[in-house]
């Protein structure tokens, strides 16, 4: 990721978050978790439930913290996988 | 408000060549097994049936047909088989105690709950994201969504195209889009060699198309869509190293690698490791496709990023071996024979890289 140049780069397409907000809240709050992350800032909380974003913010967390992406854990993946209508848990499904 | 569980023998999650394997296979060595498969397209086959190339391989993984040619050779034989028991416009929402898998059928607008005995998942993967200024504007594409609109629904998502990533899903999508009439401008490679099969460099190369290696995306310019395009050199540390070139480009694909899909595997409590040869984080498993939880087994991109005749090789492992510890049979030979074919496919110079990763997670303990 390049350092110097546009920190606007959006990082979270569901929530709209930039680059250069993802740092500014790892640096503020001394963050160090994809989980921490996505509270904070919501990055990872939108339609895609962070299959599009977490793996870059894993990336910026190595870089900020000076660890490797690898040791960055994973977010924890809860139920739902996927957004869905809560409708759909009122309906009885015929098998 | 009670729910009918589905309590079938064996739920597959997926249903591209992996889970199509599985499900296949284990009917066939153990009949009267229960066997749901879902699958969250309308369509089975997973990335297959975009594929209007031809494979290459073994005899046995269909080599010299066209991709969606296997898709249909593999559908028809799950088709046909009464125990297998088909759900499409499904997707697994998540794991629960007892094993329980609740779906969502976008079909018929209703929950279903599966208890099985074995779950395969064969979720596959999703494509990367790349970080460069202007990689939201409409008109940056993943690569494979590019195929998805042009293959699967007949849309040509742009005339004039850019394309990161020189990888085989780059430069199979860019000769396609060239077949579907759009112009490839150039197809740029962060490395400094081309990273798919020689044969697809080739075609591409002949067609004129330029492939710059060692070059990066520096950012996506346009005012409500895609203009611009400007690409530079890089040095071996990623740094630019030279002069940018701008392209005129309304389409930008992204081939930059794929994640596997793990969520449900890390719901399940199974023990996930990183293996960068693999894609990324995956599931813990061994050669028989069975993870740190014995009920779950994982087949095809899910469990390491390679090919559809991996991914078969994988799906019809973990079918057996799901089928062998519900049914008692003996299928220890049948499952060493597809091991073996397995290993051969992956001596291959392409196959080097899942070796790899898969020598290294079996090294790593179970637990």
């Amino acid at each position: 990721m390049s350092s110097e140049q546009d920190r606007d780069i959006i990082i979270c397409r569901c929530e709209d978050i930039t680059e250069r907000e993802v740092r500014e809240c790892i640096r503020r709050h001394g963050l160090t978790t994809v989980d921490e992350v996505r509270k904070i800032l919501r990055a990872g909380m939108g339609l895609c439930q962070g299959k599009t974003c977490s793996a870059l913010v894993r990336r910026i967390l190595a870089e900020e913290t000076g660890k490797k992406a690898e040791d960055i854990g994973l977010p924890s993946a809860r139920q739902p996988a996927k957004p869905v209508e809560f409708g759909i848990f009122l309906q009885e499904g015929d098998r | 408000m009670a729910l009918k569980i589905n309590k079938c023998d064996i739920l597959i999650i997926g249903g591209g060549p992996a889970g199509l394997e599985a499900a296949y296979h284990a009917a066939k060595a153990a009949p009267g097994l229960k066997i749901s498969i879902v699958e969250e397209n309308f369509l089975l086959g997973g990335q297959l049936i975009k594929q209007t190339h031809s494979f290459f391989g073994s005899k046995n993984q269909f080599a010299g047909k066209r991709g969606f040619e296997i898709a249909e050779l593999l559908m028809d034989r799950v088709r046909k088989n009464p125990d297998i028991d088909i759900h499409l416009q499904t997707s697994a929402l998540g794991c629960y105690e007892g094993g329980i898998v609740a779906c969502e059928s976008m079909a018929e607008g209703c929950l279903k709950e599966f208890q099985p005995g074995r779950t395969i998942v064969a979720a596959g993967a999703r494509e990367n994201m790349a970080p460069f200024p202007g990689n939201d504007l409409p008109g940056v594409f993943g690569a494979g969504a590019a195929q998805t609109l042009m293959n699967v629904y007949g849309v040509l998502p742009g005339r004039k195209v850019v394309m990161l990533g020189a990888g085989n899903i780059g430069l199979i999508v860019s000769y396609q889009l060239m077949q579907a009439g759009a112009e490839v401008l150039a197809i740029i490679e962060g490395l400094p060699m081309i990273g798919g099969y020689h044969v697809h460099a080739a075609k591409i190369r002949r067609m004129g198309v330029p492939i710059l290696a060692s070059h990066t995306v520096v950012r996506a310019t346009g005012k409500s869509t895609l203009e611009e395009v400007e690409v530079a050199p890089i040095d071996k540390n990623w740094k630019i190293a030279g002069e940018s070139t701008v392209f005129q480009a309304d389409t930008l694909c992204l081939a930059v690698g794929l994640t596997p899909g793990t969520e449900l595997l890390e719901q399940s409590g199974c023990r996930m490791a990183f293996v960068k040869e693999l894609g990324g984080h995956v599931a813990w498993h061994n050669d028989r496709m069975e993870t740190s939880r014995p009920e779950i087994l994982v087949a095809g991109d899910v469990s390491g990023i390679e090919e559809a005749s991996t991914a078969m090789l994988e799906g019809k492992i973990a079918g057996l071996a799901a089928a062998e510890g519900l049914s008692g049979l003996d299928l220890s030979d049948e499952i060493s024979r597809a091991q073996q074919e397995l290993a051969g496919i992956r001596k291959g110079p392409y196959g080097e890289k899942a070796c790899l990763g898969k020598d290294k997670l079996c090294k790593l303990s179970v637990r």
